[in-house]
């Protein structure tokens, strides 16, 4: 099976290259991918963790989001 | 206000994806550049959205301001050095067919300052998760920019029929 391809426009003479990656570049594209899985999943923990840290203090304020929206307005 | 928009270049993925998109050799001629680009990605790791990593001069290495929404939840953070995800974009766990958008647009690309640049993102879903990013970067970099890379942060490959047009823009 050929490795995945990459796009190079050259912006001087207007070609399109359709280039191969080498194995090299394949194993970093997968190295990459995999550092970026694990970034996106503590952005989304530190997310949640915050929501659920909002939703807290609500709960010990006896408020809903829409009433604080309301009194704050 | 830069007001002439002149297309430089623009590209369309074939069958088979591809892993990055590269306008290289970019010349100084215009005083702003502004890429447009429509594209989904084959993460499919679960979420609607991917992102990109952005590169000028091969180098990806930024200081950033994101604010991102869902429309119902919002975070602000500032993610920098290298390895920066910005734009957000559409993932392969999206409703099938829908591409997310973005536009960059970086006054004075070819000035021997640092460049700053804008970033709007949209990540298309049809269904109720959905997600828009706001992006303000730097480059601390002194070189003028003749290349810009992107390519998807989890997925591999960006999938077919996504589109990327860069344009200069004079201020005359």
């Amino acid at each position: 099976m050929p490795n995945p391809t990459r796009i190079e426009i050259n912006c001087e003479t207007g070609v399109e290259s359709i280039i191969e990656l080498t194995d090299a570049e394949v194993a970093e594209l997968a190295y990459q991918a995999e550092l970026a899985a694990e970034k996106k999943a503590e952005e989304e923990s530190a997310k949640a963790e915050l929501e659920a840290k909002k939703q807290e203090v609500l709960a010990k304020l006896g408020l809903t989001a829409d009433e604080v929206t309301a009194l704050l307005a | 206000m830069a007001n002439t928009f002149e297309l430089i270049a623009s590209s369309t993925v074939g069958a088979g994806g591809a892993a990055n998109i590269t306008f290289s050799s970019i010349a100084s001629s215009w005083t702003d550049l502004c890429l447009k680009v429509s594209v989904r990605s084959n993460n499919s790791d679960g979420n609607v959205y991917d992102q990109i990593n952005l590169f000028f001069n091969n180098v990806n290495d930024f200081t950033t301001k994101v604010i991102q929404g869902s429309g119902s939840t919002v975070a602000s953070y500032q993610p920098s050095g290298s390895g920066v995800q910005l734009p957000i974009i559409t993932g392969n766990s999206a409703t099938a067919n829908t591409f997310g958008n973005f536009e960059i647009y970086i006054p004075n690309y070819a000035g021997s300052t640092n460049k700053s640049f804008s970033i709007d993102s949209v990540n298309e879903n049809n269904a109720t998760t959905a997600y828009s990013q706001l992006d303000a970067g730097l480059w601390s970099n002194t070189s003028a920019i003749n290349a810009i890379k992107m390519q998807p942060s989890v997925g591999t490959l960006f999938l077919q029929y996504s589109t990327a047009y860069l344009y200069g823009v004079k201020n005359a």
